[in-house]
């Protein structure tokens, strides 16, 4: 860790989890499942708690990259291990480490088999995850994307439902192929930067000073995209993700949500858009046409699930379309509300996850059709439900609310259809949610095993409630992480600009070049 | 006024001490502390409009900001409240009204088991009704919008084991979602006009000072997806068939929800953009025009409904259809005047229906009532106050709002208008004293069970029902016209109303009441009056044997069969809908999902087959043609080299004779050659 003057903080919250889990692996007997899951519990606890001292520390006037850490890797070729978060990614990581804590507790008594291996896959998933979201170096980012596959398809694949092998390859493949695109990609931007500069290097914030020709960019957007939009996911390579959904276990599920589908929104703000913002600008209307597609698409084919896990996840493909949306409308307000609904959808639809793993663990089904009236029995789930329900229609008080308003903004602003779209979409969510809400919880109790169901416990109120009271913060104060977002994000915006008039061949002030530059400060 | 923070503070304090530890509190308790807070309310609300009215008239529009809501860039919105006289007058008529009917509540719910849930939901209904009357920009307004639609699909699904009760919910919120569609585009097609002036800004200080520059050609947009979105809310034609099947929510809900305060809130908007609307006066024709249909197709139906909040639901229909009437012609006084008056008279109906259910034991066809006023004074007495007000009969309340609706519709022009909401009042009058005379006169129909409980209601219900047959009988003050400056209602609201054009040539005019005004009125007292003498005719007893023989219910049913079959069927409106718009969607849907699995996912797994095909045949081709090949090949040698093996035989001396042959034959052929 040469050129570092502090303390390594980005990748003291990175690797924590994975020394959890080495720790685990390791030193621990399989029949220790009480001390494995405090363990784990315990490293995700720490390990959230050393990530807050991110926002503490974090200065949100500064749009670079902060406690940026960077030393060479693979001197030959031009690999750094260099990390760093700024407001784009700030609020992803916390999210990352916020819902590990809530995976770990929810798999608390659901995984019974090998739970050590399940643990320690756990943990290795919010390493790489967390890597995922704080390289800067592409070919580091690479490594961390190819890993992440890892341990979720383990995780799908022996501790999932019925279809779990093929649902566990089914994602394998689909990402895998994916992102073999995306190193073409990689590559190509690296060759065609260090033919042209003779620079050789992955160095992101370097690449982003000369982006690559139009005509280059055209070939390494389609990759990128290929790469990116499997794991967002986009239509038509979302079939994967309802079968991972359903087969996974609760907490896979959430972390899929919350996290996973998070990497490729995250990757097309991050990369596609300052990197290659002439194609991006060029496939622009394509994307925005795939994104409301996906929202209206996504939002019918969830109306017409008959299991519960299936209709989040379609409606998963739905809101995803808002993200994508917001980012190819290329505006400040779009950017903030697709940033902002990364970390919504990951809130809501990972409680969503959450609580239907909870019923699930109680009556071993998901079909909507085995389930009436269980508000009457389950009345503290039904409240937790309702409340997520409203926050995922985008209710105003509730965080989905902020982030659909400035999608809408977004949208409205780049072009009145798209607003109506959206609009559209939104209304079909009451829809779906709705008639999901009434099935299952309103009429008269029953449900298809018969017997009395308990309501939530303390263990399950205690996973739920920071959820509720995060759709509440955002929903009445979301403040704090809009400006946690704005300067980054502005400059973001600005370095599209740049970039775009530089790929023209147009001829770009130093000011602007320096104002769009990536500044890093690095850990003081 | 900082203290405004109170009004909608303490309801939301009810709703959440009632949610979360009502369930563990007695009854009593309970609602104690959601009537409570309900009357406090009222009282700073009073307060409020008290200093305001201390306030020089100029001056009666304040500001009180509490903290920043969504800031980014140039994107700002407070949580910010705007205290001007219709906002103090509509706090005033949400607090006191929601205060009696909580107060109804704890007697009509008593014996529901879940009371809390109910006192709950019904405190958080009052504060996001007075969020969306009090919030000074464009999303506070929405913010309460959205969340009286929540709390009205929890309080009609209230009794959600019941199908009826869930889906009606469910019902209300899609559709009202439906309108929303509209008011929020209209919302951004607002801010986005605003923002390409250079004053980006949802408040309404600064919208309507800037609201003139806007393009006329968006304004009518603007002016008409913000009317869909009240079209949705307030229940008019084609969004309003949520409302009757919102009756399946307890009655006190039906009173406060579905007829008081939320479903004029599309007209609280309407007024409230007086500004922008005065500049759009075709918008204003639509909007009226929309309204006076709703008023009338409402009324028709209400002419045959058999169910007593099923009268009193398309009632509120009709009623609501006048205010937008009004509102629509630029009458905004007057709309907001018989919002105010109807907020009394149809609350203390549809609490006097509740207290004939509760006394029925849960009956709610009049067919199997009748004869109640014996057994029930004060609810009788009560409910024909409403009846006689709604019905438009001086010195009645309804009677001086609804004669000023149709008044300033003459006035202005709208001679349609005038003419067919006359012709609604005549049905009006008509259908609330057929109600009056089946439920209250004659012979009870009920079975001798429920007749023998028939028992007046207790005192916590009864109270309410005087004090809002008070304030219908004589809240028409207000709006007398006979004074030289013009209604009290107007010079009150003048504030707010005054700066549009429409209005003010409306005062000019108001101000000099004339002959024709009094011609007119006595015109609508007598359409009036004939509606009641011909429901008397079919309905009340005493007046039976004088009607002809072509005037009773049998007769006109039989004789208008078709007409009485559509009417009684609302027109099929439900089915016409279910027909059109719900089955193909949800067939669209499950045609949707079978293209993602059939088609999409097909072809996913399509593709997986075929790579195992192909990885499936390289492997035979790697047994059978490549290791074939191989493996011929080496048959091919193992076969040669058994010929050739013969030669190898191992032993010396034949390697030794061959060679010596060998050597031999070499020999021969150097001394031949």
């Amino acid at each position: 860790m040469t050129g570092l003057t502090g303390f390594p903080i980005l990748s003291t919250i990175t690797f924590l989890p994975a020394l959890g889990a080495l720790g685990i692996i390791l030193f621990y007997k399989k029949e220790w499942t009480d001390l494995i899951k405090w363990t784990a519990l315990g490293t995700s606890v720490v390990t959230f708690a050393v990530s807050l001292y991110l926002p503490l520390t974090f200065d949100m006037a500064d749009p670079g990259l902060q406690w940026v850490e960077k030393t060479v890797w693979i001197e030959r070729f031009g690999i750094s291990y260099y990390m760093g978060v700024d407001g784009i990614s700030l609020l992803l990581v916390l999210l990352t480490t916020f819902m590990t804590i809530i995976c770990v507790l929810a798999s608390w008594r659901e995984i019974n088999t090998k739970l050590k291996g399940y643990m320690a896959l756990f943990l290795l998933t919010e390493t790489f995850s967390l890597g995922i979201f704080m390289a800067m170096d592409l070919f580091l980012f690479y490594v961390f994307w190819e890993a992440v596959l890892i341990p979720m398809v383990f995780i799908i694949g022996i501790w999932g439902g019925v279809r779990k092998f093929y649902s566990a390859i089914k994602f394998f493949i689909f990402t895998f192929v994916g992102s073999l695109f995306m190193l073409l990609g990689v590559l190509a931007i690296y060759f065609y930067h260090g033919k042209v500069t003779g620079v050789y290097t992955f160095d992101s914030t370097i690449l982003l000073l000369s982006p690559v020709a139009p005509a280059v960019q055209f070939w390494v957007f389609i990759a990128f995209f290929l790469g990116f939009a499997v794991k967002v996911p986009m239509f038509p390579l979302h079939t994967w993700l309802p079968d991972a959904h359903t087969d996974a276990p609760t907490a896979g599920s959430i972390v899929l949500a919350a996290v996973l589908l998070k990497l490729g929104t995250y990757a097309f703000v991050r990369f596609t858009l300052p990197m290659l913002p002439n194609a991006s600008m060029a496939f622009a209307p394509l994307m925005i046409g795939i994104s409301i597609f996906a929202i209206i698409y996504g939002a019918l084919v969830t109306i017409a699930q008959k299991d519960i896990k299936k209709l989040i996840a379609y409606s998963s493909v739905s809101h995803m379309g808002f993200v994508m949306l917001g980012i190819f409308v290329f505006n400040i307000e779009g950017l903030k509300g697709s940033v902002m609904q990364m970390l919504n959808h990951g809130i809501s639809t990972g409680a969503l996850f959450l609580l239907v793993g909870m019923i699930y663990e109680r009556t071993h089904t998901r079909m909507i059709g085995d389930y009436t009236g269980l508000f009457k029995e389950l009345p503290v789930y039904g409240v937790f439900f309702l409340i997520v329900v409203l926050s995922s229609m985008g209710m105003p008080t509730t965080n989905g609310f902020i982030g659909e308003l400035f999608v809408l903004i977004g949208a409205f602003k780049a072009h009145w259809v798209y607003a109506v779209f959206v609009a559209f979409g939104v209304l079909l969510g009451a829809v779906y949610l709705l008639w999901l809400f009434q099935r299952v919880f309103l009429g008269n109790f029953h449900y298809a095993g018969g017997h009395g169901l308990k309501d939530l416990g303390l263990r399950e109120i205690i996973e739920t409630a920071p959820l509720i009271i995060l759709i509440f913060w955002i929903g009445l104060y979301p403040k704090p992480f809009l400006n946690v977002m704005d300067a980054s994000l502005t400059r973001l915006v600005k370095q599209v600009e740049t970039n775009y008039r530089k790929g023209n061949g147009e001829a770009v002030s130093p000011q602007a070049s320096l104002d769009a530059a990536v500044v890093e400060r690095k850990v003081e | 006024m900082e203290f405004t923070f109170l009004i909608p503070l303490l309801p939301l304090l009810g709703a959440t001490v009632n949610g979360v530890i009502g369930s563990k509190l007695t009854k009593r308790a309970v609602g104690l502390i959601a009537c409570l807070v309900m009357g406090a309310a009222f009282l700073v609300s009073v307060a409020t409009f008290y200093k305001l009215m201390l306030l020089p008239e100029a001056e009666r529009s304040v500001v009180v900001s509490f903290f920043t809501w969504i800031s980014s860039g140039a994107f700002s919105v407070d949580i910010a409240f705007l205290i001007d006289p219709l906002s103090a007058l509509m706090i005033l008529i949400v607090s006191g009204v929601g205060f009696l009917i909580h107060v109804y509540s704890t007697g009509y719910m008593h014996d529901d088991k879940a009371y809390w849930r109910y006192m709950c939901y019904l405190n958080l209904f009052v504060f996001f009704m007075l969020m969306l009357v009090l919030g000074s920009n464009y999303l506070v307004m929405f913010l309460g919008w959205e969340g009286v639609g929540l709390c009205s699909y929890l309080l009609i699904g209230f009794w959600y084991e019941k199908k009826a009760a869930s889906d009606a919910g469910k019902k209300a919120f899609v559709v009202n979602r439906i309108g929303d569609f509209g008011f929020i585009l209209g919302l951004f097609l607002l801010y986005w006009s605003l923002s390409d002036l250079g004053a980006a800004s949802l408040d309404y200080k600064t919208v309507f000072e800037n609201v003139h520059l806007i393009d006329p050609a968006i304004l009518t947009l603007i002016g008409l997806l913000l009317f869909v979105g009240a079209t949705g809310k307030s229940a008019q034609v084609p969004l309003y068939v949520w409302l009757p099947d919102a009756m399946e929510g307890p009655t006190p809900v039906s009173a406060l929800i579905h007829a008081a305060t939320m479903v004029t809130a599309g007209v609280y908007m309407v007024a409230r953009n007086n500004a922008l609307y005065s500049l759009i006066p075709h918008v204003g024709n639509i909007i009226a025009s929309v309204g006076i249909f709703t008023a009338l197709f409402a009324a028709t139906m209400g002419l045959v409904q058999n169910d007593i909040k099923k009268v009193l639901a398309y009632s509120t229909v009709s009623q609501l259809g006048y205010m937008f009437a009004a509102v629509g012609v630029g009458a905004y006084t007057a709309g907001v005047f018989h919002l105010m008056t109807h907020a009394f008279f149809k609350g203390l109906m549809f609490l006097g229906s509740g207290s004939v259910i509760h006394a029925m034991g849960g009956e709610q066809d009049m067919r199997k009532m009748g004869g109640l006023h014996s057994h029930m004074k004060i609810t009788s007495v009560t409910f024909i106050i409403g009846a006689l007000a709604i019905a438009g009969m001086p010195p009645f309340s309804g009677f001086w709002s609804k004669d000023e609706i149709l008044w300033e519709a003459f006035e202005k022009g709208h001679v349609v208008i005038w003419a067919v909401g006359l012709l609604t009042a005549g049905m009006t009058a008509f259908y609330m004293f057929r109600q009056v005379f089946m439920t209250f006169t004659g012979e009870c129909r009920a079975d001798d069970h429920t007749k023998h409980h028939l028992h007046e209601s207790p005192s916590s219900m009864t109270v309410p029902l005087i004090i809002l047959a008070v304030l219908s009988a004589i809240g028409g003050i207000i709006g007398i016209p006979f004074f030289e400056e013009g209604t009290a209602a107007h010079q009150f609201l003048n504030p707010v109303f005054g700066h549009g054009g429409h209005e003010v040539h409306a005062e000019a005019a108001g101000a000099g009441h004339g002959s024709l005004e009094f011609i007119l009125m006595g015109v609508s007292v007598a359409v009036g009056l004939t509606g009641i003498f011909l429901a008397s005719l079919l309905y009340y007893a005493p007046m039976k044997k004088y009607a002809p023989s072509f005037w009773r219910p049998e007769s006109i049913a039989s004789g208008f069969k078709g007409l009485h079959k559509l009417l009684f069927n609302k027109y099929y409106i439900d089915e016409i809908y279910d027909y059109l718009v719900v089955d193909p969607i949800k067939r669209f849907c499950d045609w949707c999902l079978s293209f993602d699995l059939g088609v999409i996912d097909w072809f996913v797994n399509f593709a997986a087959w075929f790579t195992r095909l192909t990885a499936w045949a390289s492997h035979k081709f790697d047994i059978y043609i490549v290791d074939g090949l191989v493996n011929s090949m080496s048959t091919l040698v193992t076969y040669n080299s058994t010929i050739w093996r013969r030669l190898q035989t191992g032993y010396l001396q034949n390697y030794a004779l061959v060679f010596v042959v060998g050597v031999l034959i070499i020999i021969v052929r150097v001394l031949l050659g």
